[in-house]
C-alpha cells in the first residue's frame, strides 16, 4: 500500500497541510501535492475502474500521460468530469469522486464484464452495429449508452469565467525542462522575444528528479540559476501552469493555461487560452516512458518506474513497502537506487535483457539488489491492489521459476519523445533503432511560408534520453550516469500464451489488450489508423500516451514487418484535453455574439416589445399590450397604422452613399433597373442580382446630387451589399471613379406611416410635407421638431408614408417626440409582423421571403423593373439562358383559400401523377402567409407553375395530418389596387 | 431643441483598468488620393498634415488617421463636424472625393491604467508590446471590428460602430475584470 514518507519531497510544504476527500471520504494532503500524489499519500491505491471491463485501477502515472487516474472534481455547477489527477493541483476542500462504478468502487456490479472478456472482443462495437441487424436498436445500443463514458456530464452552468490572450514572439518555447531552459536562455542571449511554455507549475522537468551535473552544478542548483538569469531577461516571459497544447499551420500555437483551478470562486478567470504568433516554436516537450506488456499490467500497484521515482523523490509518497522493478533499460534502476536511498525494500529488479551492464545496474548489484537477468514477469498477483509477482524466463512461454510478494511494480518499457507538437503541423518522424523509438527526423520539419522550419525538437523530445546528450545539444557540458543499451520487449515474456494475453494491458483507459489488436490483424486490419477505431486503442482522453508505441509494435508484429513500415497514428491537437471554456473565452451570456441595437432599442425594451432577430439586429416584432397575444398585437398595429397612425423603426436599414463621376454608371451595372436618370431629389425602387440572375436585395434609391446616390439596402444586407459594391469596385472595375461609405449607423431611421402621418409631421413642425411640397417619391432635407432631418416620402404599406432619417443621436429623441405628439393622432409603434403583413396585403416582395436564392426578377412579375435599355447590368446575361426564361418556371401569384383560413407557411401545391421517386409532383409553393386583419381573412403569396395565367383557378396544398388546404389563385395585390391611400 | 445622446451616454467600468465610453466626438471619413494637393491643403490649414501609411497625427484637439490607400478619418468636437465636414467637402469639390460624417455612426472608447494593454490584447490579435504611438490599428475586439491607437500614457481609443457599443462595453468590463491581470 501506498504512503507518505516522514521526511523529503521536493515541493511539498509540510506546513501546509490540505483537507480534501475522495469519494466522501475525508483525507488529507499538502501544499504542492498533486491529486494523484495526494491521493497515494493518504494510501489510496485505486482510484477507479476501468471503461469497458470496470476493472480496478490506480495510478500509473504522474504526468499528463496518465490513463487511469480521472476523477470527478467540485460539486453542482462546479462539478468537471474526467479530472486528470496527476495534473491537477490538490487545493483546500477539493471534492473528488471516483468514476465508472456502481453502486460503489470497492462493489462494483460490471465488473461482472471482467469475467465475460470474451463476449467484448475488438471491434465488438462494429460487430453490434452489424449482426444481428435489430440487436443494435433494441439490445446493445441501450446497454452500451448506460454503460459507457467515464464522468458524468455536469448539469448546471458553469459558474467560471474563462478568457483568451493574443502573444507574439520570435521563439517559443514548449516545456520547461533542462532542454528547453537552456533553448530559452540561449535564445534570451541573442536578443529574442521568447516566451517559455511549462504544463506544470513546477520548473526542471526530470532531470531535478534523476540528479546528474550540468555546468559543474547539481541540476537543481543549475535550473534556480538558470531561472533567475531568464526573469532578469525583459524579452524572456516564462509562463507555467501553461500546456502548449497544439501547433497549427504560420507558427500559431495554443497555450492552455491554468489560472484560478485551485482557487474556485475567487473571481479570476479559471483558465486562459493563449493565442500566440511565433516565429519558431522550440519543442522541449521531454520524453514518456513506456509500460511493458505483461498479465495484470493494470492491477493498482503497477506503475511506471520514473512515477514512482517522482512520487518519492518530489512528493515523499511510497507507493508500495516492497517495490519489484520490471525493465528493459538502465533508466529504471535508478528508481530501485532511491527506493532504497529512502529505505524501503527492492526485492528484485526484474530485467529482460539477458547481459545488463553498466554503472546503475552495477550499483543496484553492490547495494544487494537481487539482478534476474533475462527474466520478466507472467503474471501480477492481486485484484485490487499487487500483492506479488510471478516471474519467468523473458524468451519462454510463462512457465513460473519463481513468485515474489510485493506490494508495487516498478516497469519501464523505455522511452518515448512527446513528438505531439512536431508532428501536429507535419513534422515527420523517424524510427531509432537502438532505443526502439520514434524520433523527429528533423530533416523533415514543419514549414512555413517561407518554407523554412517552424518547429525545432531539442532535448528528450529530439530523442536524446541522456542529460549529457541533452545538454551536449545545447552546448552546456553535464554529467549522469552511463547508461548501456535497452533492448525492446513488446510482450512480456515473448512466448506469452492466449491466458496471459488476454490480461495484457496496451491502452488501460479504453480496456484495450494485446489480444485486441492481434485479433483486430488476424481479422484483416493493416492500417494502424483502421486498427486504432477498431479495437479503440489511443481513443481514450489520454490518446494514446502510454499505449501507442506497444500497440503499434504489436500490430506489427502480428502482420510481421517493421514498426516503421506500420507508422504512427496521426498526433492531433490538443496534446491533452482543454475546456471548453476556454476555447469559448469570453463569448458567454450577454456578449456571446454581438447584438446590434438601434438608437431606439432601450425604449422598445422597456416597452415589452417581443423581439425578431434580424442579422445581428433584435427589432420588435409587435408591442404586445399586458394580457395581449403577439397575434392580437400585431392585428391592433396594423389596424391603428391604416386607420391613423404608426411608427416603425426603421433604423437597421442599410444606407449606402455612392459618389463620384463613374457613380450613375456603377450604379446601372448594380440594379437591374437604371439609376443614372434619376432626378435630383427623387427616388426609386431598384433590384440587384448577382451574377447568375438571382434577385439578391432591394431597396428604395435616392439621388443626393448630381454626382451622388443614397441606396437603401435591406436590413440583413447592409454590410453585404456595401461589400459586394466595393468588391465590384476594387477587383473589378478599379479604374471608375466611384466611392461608397456604409452610412447605415449614421442615421436613425423612422417610418411615420398611415391617414394621419402628415398631420403629425406638421404638428412637429419645421418642414413642409405636403403633397406639393413633398410628392410620392421624392425627399426633401431640413429640420424637423428642431433636429436635421431628411424625410423621404416613401411606402412599403400603401399608406401616406415618410421615412424620417436624422443622426443616430437625435434618433431617441425624433422617436420619443413622434410618440407624444402623436398621441393627438392615435399614434401606435408598429413591429416587424405588421410591416410584413402590410406589405404582403399590397402584393410587394419581401427579399428572404419570396426570394431565396434560386427566383429571378422574372418570376416574381418584375420585369418593370429591369431595364430593357441598358446594354449590360450584374445578372442580365444570365436572365437570358434557356432555365431562365423557360415559361415553365414558377410565377408570383396571389392565394386566397377558399374558406378564409391562413395557408400553412412553406406548404407545396400538388399536380396530378408521381416523380420517380414516388412522390407526388408539385406545382408550386407559398412564400409569404398571414391573416390579414385588413380583410379579415387569410392571405398569402407563393410560386406557382404558368400562376398568373391560371387565375381564378382553385389548387391543393396537402398539410399536416392529411389536411389539404384549398386556394384560389388571385392577383397579389390584395388591397387598394389603384394605390389612393398612398397618394393624397 | 433636443439634445444629441451617444450610444452609452458615457458609460464607464472600473477594472484593473478604467474603461470609458468617450460620449459624443466628431467623426469625418474622408475617401480621395491621399496625394490631393487640396487635401494637404485643407488639413494644413487645421494644424494637421496628412499621415503616413497606418498613422494618426493629432493637433489642436483634432486628429487625421489614416484607415486605407483612400481613406482618412478625422476626428474632432461633435459640435464642428457638420461645418468641417462641409469645409473639407468644399475644399475638394473639384476632384472625386467623398467627404461623410460619420460621428453618429460610432462609438468611442478609452481603456487606461497601468495595464490598459491587458484588456485589449485578450480581444484583439494584436501585438501590443510593438503598438507604437501615433498609430491607427484596424482591427477586430472579439467578433467585431476596431481602430485602436495609442492616445495618451497608459491609454488606448478604440472606435467601433455605434450598434455594437453595448457589446463592445461587454467585452471592455469582462476583460478588465480583477483578478484578471495578466502576471
Amino acid at each position: 500500500m501506498s504512503t507518505r514518507l516522514p521526511k523529503g519531497g521536493r515541493l511539498i510544504d509540510r506546513s501546509k497541510s490540505l483537507s480534501f476527500t475522495f469519494s466522501g471520504q475525508p483525507l488529507r494532503g499538502f501544499a504542492g501535492d498533486t491529486l494523484a500524489s495526494a491521493l497515494l499519500g493518504a494510501g489510496q491505491t485505486m482510484v477507479g475502474r476501468s471503461f469497458k471491463y470496470h476493472r480496478p485501477r490506480g495510478i500509473v502515472a504522474s504526468g499528463a500521460e496518465e490513463p487511469n487516474a480521472l476523477v470527478g472534481l467540485g460539486r453542482n455547477a462546479r462539478f468537471e468530469p474526467d479530472q486528470r489527477t496527476t495534473t491537477t493541483e490538490l487545493f483546500e476542500g477539493a471534492e473528488t469522486t471516483s468514476q465508472n462504478h456502481w453502486p460503489s468502487l470497492k462493489f462494483d456490479v460490471g465488473a461482472i464484464n471482467d469475467k465475460l472478456y470474451r463476449l467484448f472482443p475488438a471491434g465488438f462495437y462494429y460487430k453490434t452495429f452489424m449482426f444481428p441487424r435489430f440487436a443494435w436498436k433494441h439490445v446493445f445500443e441501450p446497454i452500451v449508452r448506460q454503460s459507457a463514458g467515464l464522468g458524468a456530464v455536469p448539469k448546471e452552468r458553469d459558474p467560471d469565467r474563462y478568457e483568451q490572450a493574443y502573444a507574439y514572439c520570435d521563439v517559443l518555447v514548449a516545456g520547461g525542462g533542462v532542454a528547453g531552459l537552456a533553448a530559452a536562455l540561449k535564445a534570451g542571449r541573442a536578443g529574442k522575444r521568447v516566451i517559455v511554455l511549462e504544463q506544470t507549475p513546477h520548473w526542471g522537468g526530470r532531470a531535478v528528479v534523476d540528479g546528474g551535473q550540468i555546468d559543474g552544478l547539481d541540476a537543481e542548483a543549475w535550473v534556480k540559476d538558470a531561472l533567475q538569469k531568464l526573469e532578469s531577461m525583459e524579452n524572456v516571459t516564462l509562463r507555467n501552469r501553461t500546456m502548449a497544447a497544439g501547433l497549427h499551420d504560420h507558427g500559431y500555437v495554443i497555450g492552455y493555461q491554468s489560472v484560478g483551478d485551485t482557487t474556485p470562486g475567487d473571481g479570476r478567470p479559471r483558465h486562459r487560452l493563449w493565442r500566440i504568433r511565433a516565429g519558431l516554436t522550440i519543442t522541449a516537450t521531454g520524453a514518456i516512458e513506456r509500460p511493458l506488456s505483461f498479465a495484470g499490467n493494470d492491477i493498482p500497484g503497477v506503475m511506471l518506474a520514473s512515477a514512482v521515482r517522482d512520487y518519492l523523490v518530489n512528493w515523499a509518497v511510497s507507493c508500495g513497502d516492497r517495490t519489484v522493478v520490471v525493465t528493459n533499460n538502465d533508466d529504471a534502476y535508478r528508481t530501485a537506487l532511491a527506493l532504497l536511498d529512502a529505505g524501503l525494500a527492492v526485492p528484485a529488479i526484474i530485467d529482460a535483457r539477458d547481459m545488463p551492464a553498466g554503472p546503475l545496474v552495477d550499483e543496484a548489484r553492490r547495494r544487494g539488489i537481487k539482478v534476474m537477468e533475462g527474466h520478466g514477469i507472467t503474471r501480477v498477483l492481486g485484484k485490487t491492489n499487487v500483492t506479488g509477482v510471478e516471474i519467468c524466463r523473458q524468451a519462454g512461454e510463462g512457465s513460473v521459476v519463481k513468485q515474489i510478494d510485493c506490494d508495487c511494480v516498478a516497469m519501464s518499457g523505455g522511452w518515448s519523445p512527446v513528438v505531439h507538437l512536431w508532428s501536429h503541423c507535419g513534422g515527420k518522424l523517424t524510427w531509432d533503432e537502438a532505443h526502439a523509438m520514434f524520433r523527429p527526423d528533423t530533416t523533415r520539419p514543419p514549414t512555413g511560408a517561407d518554407g523554412g522550419p517552424i518547429a525545432q525538437p531539442v532535448g528528450a523530445a529530439n530523442g536524446h534520453l541522456r542529460l549529457s546528450e541533452i545538454m551536449d545539444e545545447a552546448g552546456i557540458g553535464a554529467a549522469s550516469d552511463e547508461e548501456g543499451p535497452m533492448a525492446p520487449v513488446w510482450l512480456m515474456p515473448a512466448g506469452a500464451p492466449d491466458a496471459l494475453r488476454f490480461k495484457a494491458f496496451l491502452d488501460y483507459q479504453n480496456d484495450v489488450k494485446v489480444s485486441d489488436v492481434q485479433l483486430a490483424a488476424r481479422e484483416g486490419y493493416e492500417s494502424v489508423e483502421h486498427t486504432k477505431r477498431y479495437t479503440t486503442l489511443g481513443m481514450a482522453t489520454d490518446q494514446g500516451k502510454l499505449s501507442n508505441i506497444n500497440g503499434l509494435a504489436i500490430l506489427s508484429d502480428a502482420l510481421g514487418r517493421p514498426i516503421p513500415a506500420t507508422g504512427t497514428t496521426t498526433f492531433r491537437p490538443p496534446y491533452t484535453p482543454i475546456s471548453f471554456g476556454a476555447v469559448t473565452g469570453e463569448a458567454r451570456g450577454e456578449i456571446f455574439q454581438p447584438l446590434r441595437r438601434t438608437p431606439m432599442h432601450e425604449w422598445h425594451e422597456a416597452r415589452g416589445a417581443h423581439w425578431e432577430p434580424v442579422g445581428l439586429w433584435r427589432r420588435p416584432y409587435c408591442y404586445p399590450r399586458s394580457g395581449e397575444s403577439h397575434r392580437d398585437a400585431v392585428n391592433r398595429e396594423i389596424t391603428n397604422t391604416r386607420t391613423n397612425v404608426g411608427l416603425l423603426d426603421a433604423s437597421t436599414l442599410g444606407k449606402i452613399v455612392v459618389k463620384g463621376p463613374d457613380a450613375g454608371k456603377f450604379l446601372d451595372m448594380l440594379y437591374t433597373n437604371m439609376m443614372s436618370n434619376l432626378a435630383v431629389g427623387k427616388c426609386r425602387y431598384g433590384l440587384m442580382c448577382n451574377e447568375n440572375g438571382f434577385l439578391m436585395d432591394d431597396g428604395v434609391v435616392v439621388r443626393l446630387s448630381e454626382d451622388s446616390w443614397l441606396c437603401h439596402t435591406t436590413s440583413g444586407g447592409a454590410d453585404r451589399i456595401h461589400a459586394w459594391m466595393e468588391d465590384w469596385l476594387q477587383c473589378e472595375w478599379w479604374d471608375w471613379k466611384v466611392y461608397t461609405a456604409n452610412l447605415t449607423e449614421q442615421y436613425a431611421q423612422v417610418a411615420v406611416v398611415g391617414p394621419k402621418a402628415r398631420d403629425l409631421l406638421e404638428k412637429l413642425g419645421g418642414m413642409d410635407v405636403s403633397k406639393e411640397a413633398l410628392p410620392f417619391m421624392q425627399y426633401v432635407e431640413g429640420t424637423l421638431a428642431g433636429i436635421p432631418a431628411r424625410i423621404f416620402r416613401i411606402s412599403f404599406s400603401g399608406e401616406l408614408s415618410y421615412e424620417i432619417a436624422v443622426p443616430a443621436s437625435y434618433g431617441l429623441a425624433l422617436w420619443e417626440a413622434l410618440n407624444s405628439e402623436g398621441a393627438a393622432f392615435g399614434a401606435m409603434p408598429y413591429g416587424t409582423e405588421a410591416l410584413h403583413v402590410m406589405r404582403a396585403e399590397k402584393g410587394f416582395i419581401m427579399i428572404g421571403d419570396e426570394t431565396d436564392g434560386t427566383v429571378i426578377p422574372q418570376d416574381l412579375n418584375l420585369n418593370w423593373a429591369i431595364s430593357k435599355k441598358k446594354e449590360d447590368f450584374l445578372g442580365k446575361r444570365a436572365m437570358e439562358r434557356s432555365h431562365m426564361t423557360d415559361p415553365e418556371r414558377w410565377k408570383l401569384v396571389g392565394l386566397e383559400t377558399v374558406d378564409g383560413s391562413v395557408l400553412p407557411d412553406g406548404v407545396y401545391a400538388v399536380a396530378e401523377g408521381h416523380n420517380a421517386n414516388g412522390q407526388r409532383n408539385v406545382q408550386g409553393r407559398v412564400t409569404s402567409t398571414y391573416y390579414s386583419p385588413t380583410l379579415k381573412r387569410g392571405i398569402a403569396m407563393g410560386l406557382v407553375k404558368h400562376g398568373p395565367e391560371r387565375t381564378g383557378e382553385v389548387i391543393d396544398f396537402p398539410g399536416d395530418n392529411g389536411a389539404v388546404h384549398q386556394a384560389r389563385i388571385v392577383d397579389p395585390c390584395f388591397y387598394d389596387k389603384d394605390g389612393e391611400k398612398q397618394n393624397v | 431643441m433636443s439634445e444629441p445622446v451617444s450610444a452609452l451616454n458615457g458609460a464607464k467600468a472600473q477594472g484593473f483598468a478604467q474603461v470609458a465610453e468617450q460620449g459624443l466626438k466628431g467623426m469625418i471619413a474622408i475617401r480621395c488620393d491621399l496625394e490631393s494637393k487640396s487635401l494637404a491643403k485643407v488639413v494644413k490649414g487645421m494644424g494637421l498634415s496628412v499621415p503616413a501609411q497606418r498613422r494618426i497625427v493629432t493637433a489642436e484637439g483634432r486628429a487625421l488617421a489614416w484607415m486605407s490607400p483612400d481613406e482618412l478619418l478625422l476626428l474632432c468636437d461633435y459640435a464642428d463636424a457638420s461645418g468641417v465636414t462641409a469645409q473639407l467637402a468644399e475644399a475638394l469639390a473639384k476632384e472625386h472625393a467623398l467627404v461623410t460624417d460619420v460621428s453618429d455612426a460610432r462609438a468611442l472608447f478609452r481603456v487606461s491604467g497601468e495595464k490598459a494593454d491587458q484588456v485589449l490584447m485578450k480581444l484583439c490579435p494584436v501585438d501590443f508590446e510593438t503598438l507604437p504611438e501615433g498609430e491607427m490599428r484596424r482591427t477586430r475586439a472579439a467578433q467585431v471590428a476596431a481602430a485602436i491607437w495609442r492616445s495618451g500614457s497608459e491609454e488606448l481609443s478604440i472606435i467601433c460602430f455605434r450598434s455594437v457599443a453595448g457589446y463592445m462595453m461587454g467585452l471592455l468590463e469582462v476583460s478588465a475584470r480583477q483578478g484578471g491581470e495578466i502576471a
